[in-house]
């Protein structure tokens, strides 16, 4: 085989910090190859990220780099600022995890292109408009011409991570670094981008590192995978070997951790109870046309005028006692602030909750602190949501403390202490602060809160989201747990379909505010009527890069609309559409295909 | 913009209406007048002069004739400096105070942003240290310390350097000579340098730290195109932020600096103009310089906007 | 996550009796605060300084009215240089006023006065600034946005020009010195309080809180006061530096403290005028001014470094 174009030997980062040296890469070795596709993944603290920033000289001011990174048999590690930037920025080039942060918010879209053109190739001006425009186009940017003149903040998420991947391959690099590159993307958006860098590596044979952490991202993109755990790689080797016969115990555990939309009873992991052996059909809660519209001001000469933005425009649902719905959708579709209204931690607009056969609606101040007693939440930051400067042992005792003051010190101490053991915490963590532990940990405690008065409902908000897969499975497993041994409803809410699915009875997938899809979760999941549930499901890649290479990628055109746009609802039924952003519009209805399953109305495909 | 721009200065037609009431009644209520110090004055003379200033009408109406004028520009007759009309004053005073303090501020950004970037670009080295104690002198040592000690060193001992003597004036104005502005003029920045250099290490550290700097970086800039284009402008915003703070101590710095180095600027007047009661000269000086705050405050915010795209004027 | 047995209620009981002690975020902050040499240097001195101000002058030997009419404006025994037109003797070892005092004692006195305006003008401003800010970021909507409203207004004031107006109005009323400029401090702090209410409000464990059934004045006091006290504490020990300044500030002009009780800004103001013939009469009390200012600003600088854990 020819000279591989990075090769990497004997590779350490280093870290000072004020208690001591931290080791974050420890002695890496590897090489890659023209035009392949390496895989790294690894959980936080891996190390993943720090080995690409530390060989291309990109550590922060207290890390370095020793051993020997070469590009095509060249040096690179201690080489001056201007020879190393030879090479950084047009033969090996990156993309970061966050395209908002990572663009420049004062320069244009074309500028920042352009400049990274014009410095490694001195083209003229003209030339390297015409090229900048060419790849937008590669990257399926529309109105690329247009978006030249326009600022990072005024794109959509995709759209900023499509300039960032536009702006690494304009100088035709032959090694593209992806840091997490749809991490922070949307399911669907994550679909479109991963589709671009498929065609890139087709079409202009550049070799790709793909950092991330997803292992289902990996399968479906990689040919070689390394599993990265502390700084070392545990396992390496052709991706079909890494997932299909994993020698490590790690790549097992990461491999087993995997929610997968496909599998949603999985061996080894705890189960759902199937509604029929609660047996309960008690309805606990009916929601029906709940509407939240926040005024959001649109500018205006002397009066300012506002907008109502339709966080949730007429959701109807009903929970039976015991039962878990999922609510899934992307990014601003108001999965959170329907919880939120519900659980009346926010005011609605109009429409009517019902809590065992009583409307909340007329509940005022205390009446609405003692319906506490009844639902709780668990929050998706397992850090933000504790107060930093209270001890675990204080936060889990305030809701049994505020909606109990009867109960004396002595008993509320047991309760803690019983409940962190239920969790899994050690009571004698309990007077210990949330920054000294794990965000897993973090979450245990956020739990406990949550279940400390044993209530009727619980909302879990985005409540595994942020941890790693490992953690993120053994959460899951306590939820289910707890819900088995207390019987709890719950309301699940995730952008994850693969988590919901293993999780929920029944599954509302929403969108810009509206239910387009209500079904018990094996017909949503094998039977999906509405072309945007069809969409998002497709859009979950599985860790089995055989599955993944056979899907069909069928992707969503576009980004998600302005919810301010009246017409953003109407995606789906464009035939009744009133082309005016203004105008008040049709409201898609709900249909029953089958018993439970409601379809909003769209255009057939 | 433009719209922006009018509303703001709509919206500080109120505010300078309360400055200018608070003033007038502040200095009417006040036990004592403007003409206490002549007790040699006949009572009918008094009365005479009182009646001819209006003195003898109640506050209110003297306050309803004051706007009354001041909307045909007229900020009437100094009480003390009886030959000259307070427009006339300022007139001759303004033009001394605005190229003091206006000096001032141009040295302090230039210095400040200069030293504040090298002091980040070498974070936790010598010249941080080293820049950051100096701007830590300039903040804790008060102007009425630095003027009379740099006048001391300056003015009466000299500096001797390779043999040469380094003499400066120690006050006057000398209607702006060079040598007679230096003193005043480094007085009356060191603070706001010492300020602003603080502002722009800070910021600039931190976005040297951030991710777009970084993606800069990757994508091989050379490094001066990095600092300059990428970070330098997003690093200065706070300093755009502070500008109107800094006017403001600008001019209470200048009422000490022109009282410690005599130089004939409104500052001057405002501080004689109040402890002599001379009512329209002391509101002539408060509105000049309220009107001077807010147009230059506006500017500011002005500025900040279009060094910032994500920032709509709203 | 541990092995159940025997072994687990043995650990459990003696973890019981024994309660491992979590380390706060206030613990963690003394302890950076205690690393920062320049900060822990601040603190020591102003003790010294507080404390030698405050007692001093009763065990000294001349009182700070005290004329000596014998050696007026007399330099230091220790004075170098032949210039000077005599040299105090005993214990006056900052040399003599212009009216024969010993300027010693008069610096003490005037730290003393500078430093006890610091602290009640600061505290004026906590008192208003604190109630004012929460309640405005707590409350929100059109109640924050008048009372910001207001507060802008008040902003846009050349509030110097005012206290002048005030001091020279009101015949220099040592009291209304401490209300004036207290009235101008409190502005920054409850836009400071009130900043610090919106962004915590808007946290999670807030939200957590009031699921919990925690009400509104539980969670101020509970939550919100507890995690604004920061930001405060940090802002507070930059304060007192300011008002010390701007005290001075009026006394130098003539329109603070009188005579014969002194301040710092006063006897710099004197130093000002003898600066030629009596160096030192500028040097001290200016050199005394400093450094406590200084001892603030690094105390600051080091509170709020400790509280605010960013690697800087």
């Amino acid at each position: 085989m020819a000279q591989p174009i990075l090769q990497i030997r004997d590779f350490n980062v280093l870290f000072d910090t004020h208690d001591s040296e931290v080791h974050a890469v420890k002695n890496l070795s590897f090489d890659i190859n023209e035009s392949e596709c390496v895989g790294i993944v690894g959980e936080s603290g891996s190390g993943k990220s720090q080995l690409f920033l530390g060989a291309l000289g990109l550590l922060t001011s207290n890390g370095r780099a020793t051993g020997s990174v070469e590009y095509r048999g060249r040096e690179l590690l201690n080489l001056s600022q201007n020879a190393l930037n030879k090479v950084r920025g047009s033969k090996i080039t990156m993309i970061f995890q966050d395209p908002l942060t990572s663009l420049t918010p004062h320069m244009t879209i074309g500028a920042q292109m352009m400049e990274a053109l014009r410095t490694h190739q001195h083209v003229p001006y003209a030339e390297a408009q015409k090229r900048c425009l060419e790849i937008l186009d590669l990257v399926r940017m529309s109105e690329a011409r247009n978006r030249m003149g326009q600022y990072p903040h005024e794109l959509s998420g995709g759209m900023r991570q499509r300039v960032m991947i536009a702006m690494a391959t304009v100088c035709g690099p032959d090694l593209l670094i992806a840091d997490e590159p749809t991490t922070a993307l949307d399911v669907t958006v994550q679909a479109q981008i991963l589709e671009i860098m498929r065609d890139l590596k087709k079409e202009l044979k550049t070799a790709i590192v793909l950092i991330s952490h997803d292992m289902g991202v990996i399968a479906g993109m990689a040919d070689k995978v390394q599993v990265m755990r502390l700084g070392e790689v545990v396992e390496s080797g052709s991706t079909e070997q890494v997932f299909y016969s994993p020698k490590h115990d790690y790549t097992k555990a990461l491999l087993d951790a995997m929610p997968r939309i496909d599998r949603p009873i999985r061996a080894g992991h705890a189960i759902l109870q199937p509604l029929s052996t609660i047996g309960a059909e008690k309805r606990l809660l009916d929601v029906e046309d709940l509407k939240v519209y926040f005024p959001i001001k649109t500018g205006g000469f002397l009066i300012s005028k506002t907008k109502p933005l339709r966080a949730v425009d007429g959701v109807s649902f009903s929970l039976r006692q015991g039962e878990t719905l999922g609510i899934v959708g992307e990014s601003g579709c108001g999965k959170s602030t329907l919880a939120r209204a519900v659980m009346k931690l926010i005011e609605k607009t109009d429409g009517a909750v019902v809590w065992a056969g009583r409307d909340l609606s007329d509940l005022h101040g205390p009446e609405v602190r003692a319906l506490r007693n009844e639902f709780q939440i668990v929050f998706q930051d397992p850090l933000a949501s504790l107060d930093p400067r209270m001890t675990i042992g204080e936060s889990i005792a305030e809701p049994l403390v505020t909606l109990h003051p009867e109960l004396s010190r002595a008993q509320v101490q047991d309760e803690v202490r019983a409940m962190m053991k239920r969790v899994g915490l050690e009571p004698g963590w309990i007077n210990r602060y949330p920054h000294e532990f794990s965000g897993g940990q973090n979450q245990r405690v956020g739990i406990a809160r949550a279940m400390i008065i044993k209530p009727k409902l619980i909302v879990c908000d985005e409540a595994v989201s942020a941890l790693d897969v490992s953690i993120q499975s053994q959460i899951v497993d306590l939820i289910l747990n707890l819900q088995s041994e207390f019987g709890m409803s719950m309301i699940f809410i995730s952008h994850d379909l693969s988590i919901v699915r293993q999780v929920a009875h029944r599954v509302m997938v929403l969108y810009l505010g509206r239910i387009v899809e209500l079904a018990d979760r094996n017909s949503i999941y094998e039977d999906p009527r509405h072309p945007y549930t069809r969409a998002l499901i497709a859009a979950v890649p599985v860790p089995d890069p055989k599955a993944e290479r056979a899907k069909s990628h069928v992707t969503l055109a576009s980004d998600l609309p302005s919810p301010l746009d009246s017409r953003a609802q109407l995606s789906f039924l464009k035939s009744k559409m009133i082309n005016d952003p203004d105008a008040e519009q049709y409201r898609p209805k709900l249909i029953e295909v089958a018993t439970g399953h409601y379809v909003a109305e769209h255009d057939p495909a | 913009m433009w719209p922006y721009a009018i509303r703001r200065v709509l919206g500080a037609i109120p505010t300078l209406l309360i400055i200018i009431a608070l003033t007038f009644f502040m200095m009417h209520i006040a036990p004592g007048g403007p003409f206490d110090a002549q007790r040699h004055l006949p009572p009918e003379i008094e009365h005479n002069v009182r009646a001819a200033y209006n003195l003898d009408k109640p506050v209110w109406e003297q306050f309803w004739i004051y706007l009354e004028r001041l909307a045909h520009g007229d900020l009437g007759p100094s009480y003390k400096n009886h030959d000259f009309t307070v427009t006339q004053l300022i007139a001759v005073g303004l033009p001394v105070s605005a190229r003091l303090g206006l000096s001032a501020i141009i040295l302090a950004i230039v210095l400040g942003i200069t030293l504040g970037t090298v002091a980040a670009l070498n974070q936790n080295r010598a010249t941080d240290y080293g820049v950051m104690g100096l701007a830590m002198i300039g903040i804790t040592i008060p102007t009425f310390v630095t003027a009379p000690v740099l006048a001391l060193i300056f003015g009466i001992y000299g500096l001797h350097f390779f043999g040469y003597d380094f003499f400066l004036p120690a006050g006057g104005w000398n209607s702006g000579a060079l040598a007679n502005m230096i003193l005043p003029v480094t007085v009356l920045a060191l603070p706001q340098i010492a300020i602003i250099s603080r502002l722009v290490r800070g910021s600039m550290v931190e976005v040297l730290r951030s991710n777009y700097v970084r993606t800069a970086r990757a994508k091989g800039l050379p490094n001066h195109i990095v600092i300059f284009r990428h970070a330098l402008r997003a690093a200065l915003l706070p300093v755009v932020s502070y500008l109107g703070p800094a006017i403001a101590g600008l001019l209470t710095g200048s009422l000490i600096v022109e009282t410690i180095f005599g130089i004939p600027g409104i500052g001057r007047y405002f501080v004689e103009g109040a402890i002599n009661r001379d009512y329209t000269l002391v509101m002539g000086v408060v509105i000049c310089y309220a009107a001077f705050v807010i147009v230059l405050n506006l500017l500011a915010d002005i500025l900040y906007a279009l060094l910032d795209p994500r920032v709509r004027f709203a | 996550m541990s092995a159940p047995g025997v072994t687990q209620r043995n650990t459990e009981t003696i973890e019981r009796a024994l309660d491992i002690e979590g380390r706060s975020l206030w613990t963690d902050a003394r302890r950076r605060l205690v690393k920062n040499r320049a900060a822990l240097t601040s603190i020591v001195l102003l003790s010294i300084i507080a404390l030698v101000a405050v007692f001093a002058p009763f065990v000294w030997p001349y009182g700070y009215a005290d004329i000596d009419y014998a050696n007026i404006a007399c330099a230091p025994s220790w004075w170098p240089g032949s210039d000077a037109p005599c040299y105090a003797g005993g214990y006056h070892i900052f040399g003599m006023d212009q009216n024969g005092r010993d300027l010693f004692v008069r610096v003490l006195y005037g730290a003393r006065i500078s430093l006890s305006v610091g602290v009640v003008a600061t505290l004026v401003s906590l008192l208003i600034g604190v109630t004012y800010g929460a309640v405005a970021g707590f409350v929100g909507g059109r109640l924050d946005e008048l009372m910001m409203r207001f507060v802008d207004v008040l902003y846009s004031l050349p509030f110097i020009f005012f206290v002048i107006i005030l001091m020279v109005v009101f015949n220099q009323n040592f009291f209304l010195l401490f209300v004036a400029i207290g009235a101008v401090e409190w502005l920054t702090m409850a836009r400071i309080v009130r900043g610090q209410t919106l962004s915590i409000k808007q946290k999670e464990f807030i939200e957590a809180a009031r699921a919990a059934g925690v009400g509104p004045f539980a969670n101020i006091r509970r939550h919100i006061i507890p995690n604004v006290l920061g930001p405060v504490v940090v802002y507070v020990t930059l304060t007192i530096p300011t008002v010390i300044l701007s005290e001075s500030f009026l006394s130098f002009l003539g329109l603070g403290i009188q005579e014969p009780l002194t301040s710092l800004g006063v006897l710099i103001a004197e130093g000002k005028d003898h600066m030629e013939t009596a160096p030192w009469m500028l040097i001290f009390p200016a050199a005394f001014m400093a450094l406590t200012l200084f001892c603030f600003n690094f105390i600051g600088d080091g509170l709020r470094d400790a509280l605010d854990p960013k690697d800087r």
